[in-house]
């Protein structure tokens, strides 16, 4: 059984937790043209990489931020959630 | 059974990446039915090593929108003659195919498939639980009591074939018609020139081109990121797994999409089943034991008496996902560059179809009318196919 570590419940096993996306910065939609905007809807980073992804802890109700390299599903980290509003590392350079 | 060539020719008239099916089908027609022959299918592993050999096998129609219903059922079409085509036995085999309801939403969703298909000419039929009983005499028309079967949609063409078969078909036919396979040959960029395509680098040596057809499912955005050009498509492992051989009594394909399973008997006997996508993005055909027990324990809902059967062999593909679960097909904003891409866990019985539309599209540089619901450009227009019909997808 794989294992992750939640930011607020410690290890436990992946069947606990859902996959929320890729953490992507919208951009402003009072600003932004059309197209950036339904890029922003739409596209995502398809390739293999490390990637910032929303993670939804299902029993406690908790949403955090996992660091995970997509290509070898290994996770490097995780953020509780507040840390996305000051900014994460990018994702090559994170501790 | 197929031509080695030792080394590549400096330039191309097209370059297809990928011999899997698709890239493969796509060689064939092009030779075939449009003259152009001076084709180069780019293969990093071996023939058919891709999804072509992951896949579960099954051939339907029997979708939800009109554009997926007319296109794969030209696919069916197209699909029972191939043997002949090729010279080559493909085992096709039509068995039959229910996609099992076990709620009052799910019939409600089986009655329109049937009549958006029935529209179209395609044989399905809403069915009730006697008919799924009488034709699968030995399912446990509860399912374990917690899933009881209200009925079914009933598609009369669905099929099974040997998938191997299919690449190494349409590769045969290729290679004789002058086309070259190259295996063991990896794309490391694609060169670009005031936004049109002039050359592939492989890892050995470049090559001029000016048309690429890029056909390589779940590496679809490796592919993607050598033209900078960005799409919805993410990638999820699909797993499956085959059971020991047993002696035939199953002869329908059994779908339900409550209990996640999906089920034939191959002709050596072997229960070939598959389930729903993996929960996360993953770029690694790994197989888990949450797995097996999932879709075990489904298995044994429908057929307890299954418990004592071994499982052979799991493994998995890489499913290149679209939000409409519709695949995104034809030209590009790049000149030259062309995609057969989206084919998510739907991409086998479309196989046929989409190298007969993917010629035509490569060969006179615009897109064939049957792929019109599939570009790339819908999502920008928030014109999205919505095909929910699709295998391993809730409704």
């Amino acid at each position: 059984m794989k294992i992750m570590v939640c930011p607020l419940n410690g290890p436990r096993p992946v069947l606990e937790f859902a996959y929320g996306g890729e953490v992507r910065p919208s951009p402003d939609p009072d600003t932004c043209s059309d197209a950036e905007w339904s890029a922003y809807v739409w596209n995502r980073t398809g390739s293999a990489g490390l990637k910032y992804e929303w993670w939804y802890h299902i029993a406690s109700g908790f949403w955090f931020v996992a660091l995970r390299d997509t290509a070898r599903d290994r996770v490097l980290r995780t953020y509780p959630a507040q840390s996305v509003r000051h900014g994460l590392p990018p994702a090559a350079e994170a501790p | 059974m197929f031509t080695r060539h030792d080394r590549l020719k400096p330039s191309y008239d097209v370059v297809i990446i990928g011999a899997g099916g698709h890239g493969l089908a796509s060689a064939y027609y092009l030779a075939r039915d449009h003259g152009i022959r001076d084709i180069a299918v780019l293969e990093k592993g071996y023939i058919g090593g891709g999804n072509t050999g992951r896949n579960t096998t099954i051939i339907r129609s029997n979708y939800l929108t009109p554009e997926g219903v007319k296109f794969y059922d030209e696919s069916v079409r197209l699909w029972q003659d191939l043997g002949q085509d090729f010279d080559l036995n493909l085992f096709y085999s039509t068995r039959g195919h229910y996609t099992l309801a076990h709620t009052d939403a799910a019939l409600r969703t089986m009655r329109w498939r049937a009549e958006v298909n029935k529209h179209f000419g395609v044989r399905s039929e809403a069915v009730d639980a006697a008919f799924v009983k009488r034709g699968i005499p030995s399912i446990d028309m509860t399912c374990g009591g917690h899933a009881p079967i209200l009925g079914a949609l009933f598609h009369e063409p669905g099929a099974i074939a040997r998938h191997d078969a299919v690449a190494w078909g349409y590769g045969r036919g290729a290679d004789r018609r002058g086309v070259e396979i190259h295996q063991q040959t990896e794309v490391t960029g694609i060169r670009l020139q005031g936004g049109r395509v002039v050359g592939v680098e492989t890892t050995r040596g470049p090559i001029a081109t000016p048309r690429v057809l890029c056909a390589v499912a779940g590496h679809t955005p490796r592919i993607l990121d050598m033209v900078d050009l960005h799409t919805p498509i993410y990638i999820h492992p699909l797993q499956a797994m085959v059971s020991e051989p047993i002696k035939p009594w199953l002869d329908p394909i059994i779908v339900s999409g409550s209990l996640h399973v999906y089920v034939s008997q191959t002709a050596r006997g072997e229960l070939v089943m598959g389930a729903s996508l993996d929960p996360y993005e993953l770029h690694q055909s790994r197989s888990t034991l949450d797995f097996v027990e999932g879709l075990s324990s489904h298995m044994l809902d429908m057929f307890p008496f299954l418990s004592e059967v071994k499982v052979n062999r799991q493994w998995a593909g890489l499913a290149d996902m679209t939000p409409d679960f519709a695949p995104i097909m034809g030209v590009t904003p790049v000149e030259g560059f062309f995609l057969d891409a989206g084919w998510g866990t739907w991409g086998f019985k479309a196989t046929p179809v989409s190298g007969k539309t993917m010629s035509h599209t490569v060969a006179t540089g615009r897109n064939h009318p049957l792929i019109d619901g599939f570009g790339l450009d819908r999502f920008a227009h928030y014109r999205l196919t919505g095909e929910k019909g699709a295998a391993s997808v809730g409704h």
